[in-house]
């Protein structure tokens, strides 16, 4: 088998996966009833009515944890093959890891010094 | 009898010869067990909307002492069947202020992926959709989408509780991958292998007696990202109604709740792979393959219980407490326990022609001993906070 015939059943699945959102809406846009009005298509803020635009900037905040979220999750894909070829590799390959982990434990322990970690 | 025992390789086996001895092509005998495969666990995908849900609201029913549903025959258990029903027959209110593309867009993206996972969970040996080489590895990625069609319903509803929710999936969905990216990374250095299937062949001893450290964080983690009761902040009824998905109705709503209850199976039986032994059950796989999809299931039911209890025990935790307790606790402890992982495996008395349980034991310790050291750095910090006597007035509120 090779590896990529590996992925056709996947695709199968993925097709019938985008179908199946599909089918169902489907169903209910038979049966279902479809009588708007005003009121029906405010926007629901417990029967208040909205005060001031929604679409505003995200906070600074947001931005620098999801700064360090790239950082790590990148951490993490270089891992992976680190992880999966540890055991052919010698004692070498841990104090390599060690130090990898060690430079971006520093960059954490900066953004925690600096205060990117506290929420304000 | 080997034909009743091992049913579900043998019915696949089956289904193979019976095509061909009908003339079909290969790639087409292929293609019709590929379709068979995919409705089969399209299927148990949407059963598990079926059976958790009367068993989420009977379980938490009788936690909170009340008897929760029990109308619809026999004793509330087809409840499922009634919300479906009235889920098809709801009218689909769109608000007019929304961005209509973006808020269809996410009700057709959000259960896509939770439905995908399923195709290379092992629910027995060579009883799984696909064993993919780097399956832990596709489920993370295929997670992913998961996250942006929550980000793409928030945003798209222009309503200001969608929005914060929209806000909220950066530092929850987002903070508890890490660490839990980090605990696979941890049973894939002891398996060396990303196959779903090979994890579990390689795990004498089941994961969560191993390395208990990981397998807590990634319980707490697998929760986060599976959005359940008390780490739910991305839809806390009681501070934003529903977050994203405040402004749909009907089927859409639907496809909100199946997509949260598949991912709830899902991440059971993820926890069960990687870290109860998946399929195997004191060697009753070998006896009578048939039952593996049963122990795969009672396990994930087991995980979904504990998952039940957590509900029903602790109080939702504050926003910026749960980014804390990702960046600052989980984050460093998980890069440790990795590190200490890796150690244990290097170690000469753990090579592999000792017997497989001394690599366990000492992992065993190793975790245990920093379990320890975590208590004792977390003490420190609470009393230089607090001042020394914080424990005991801890204890004397208590009593």
């Amino acid at each position: 088998m090779t590896l990529l015939s590996d992925y056709n059943f996947i695709g199968v699945f993925a097709l019938l996966a985008i179908a199946f959102p599909f089918i169902a809406l489907g169903v209910a846009w038979l049966l279902r009833p479809k009588k708007p009005n005003p009121s029906k298509t405010d926007t629901y803020e417990c029967g208040q009515p909205t005060v001031g635009d929604t679409w505003v900037q995200f906070r600074a905040q947001y931005y620098i944890y999801a700064l360090v979220f790239v950082v790590f999750d990148i951490e993490a894909a270089f891992l992976f093959p680190w992880a999966v070829a540890y055991h052919a590799l010698p004692l070498y390959a841990w104090f390599e890891a060690f130090i990898f982990v060690a430079i971006l434990v520093l960059g954490l322990v900066y953004a925690w010094r600096k205060g990117a970690l506290r929420w304000q | 009898m080997k034909f009743v025992l091992d049913f579900w390789v043998q019915l696949g086996n089956w289904l193979e010869g019976v095509l061909s001895g009908w003339g079909v092509p290969v790639w087409g005998v292929n293609l019709i067990i590929d379709i068979v495969l995919a409705v089969i666990l399209l299927v148990v995908g949407i059963l598990a909307v079926i059976i958790f849900t009367p068993m989420e609201r009977k379980v938490i029913a009788r936690m909170q002492d009340r008897p929760g549903p029990n109308r619809v025959w026999p004793y509330g258990t087809l409840i499922a069947f009634a919300d479906a029903i009235k889920m098809l027959t709801k009218e689909d209110i769109v608000p007019r202020k929304s961005d209509k593309g973006l808020h269809m867009l996410a009700a057709l993206l959000v259960a896509m992926p939770a439905v995908l996972i399923f195709a290379v969970l092992p629910f027995g040996r060579g009883v799984i959709g696909q064993n993919l080489n780097v399956g832990i590895l596709f489920i993370l990625a295929i997670g992913s989408i998961h996250v942006l069609a929550v980000l793409i319903a928030g945003w798209g509803a222009n309503n200001k509780f969608s929005l914060l929710s929209a806000f909220r999936v950066v530092n929850q969905l987002l903070a508890y991958e890490i660490p839990m990216v980090l605990c696979i990374l941890a049973v894939v250095l002891f398996t060396d292998t990303m196959s779903m299937q090979g994890i579990v062949e390689r795990q004498t001893i089941p994961f969560f007696v191993v390395m208990p450290v990981a397998g807590f964080i990634f319980l707490i983690c697998a929760m986060a990202e599976a959005n359940r009761s008390p780490v739910d902040l991305l839809e806390a009824d009681s501070e934003m109604v529903a977050g994203y998905m405040v402004e749909y109705s009907g089927m859409k709503f639907a496809m909100f709740f199946i997509a949260e209850y598949v991912n709830m199976f899902a991440v059971a039986i993820i926890i069960s792979t990687l870290f109860l032994g998946g399929y195997k059950f004191f060697g009753l796989e070998d006896v009578a393959p048939v039952l593996s999809p049963v122990i795969v299931f009672a396990k994930a039911c087991l995980v979904i219980f504990v998952m039940l209890w957590f509900r029903g025990t602790f109080p939702r935790m504050r926003f910026d407490q749960l980014v804390s307790f990702s960046w600052k606790f989980f984050v460093p402890l998980s890069l440790v326990n990795l590190l200490l992982a890796a150690l244990v495996v290097k170690l000469p008395i753990a090579n592999p022609k000792a017997a497989p349980w001394v690599e366990g034991a000492v992992m065993l310790i190793a975790n245990i001993a920093l379990l320890a050291v975590t208590f004792f750095i977390l003490n420190r910090a609470a009393r230089r906070i607090e001042g020394p006597s914080a424990l005991k007035r801890i204890v004397a509120v208590e009593r």
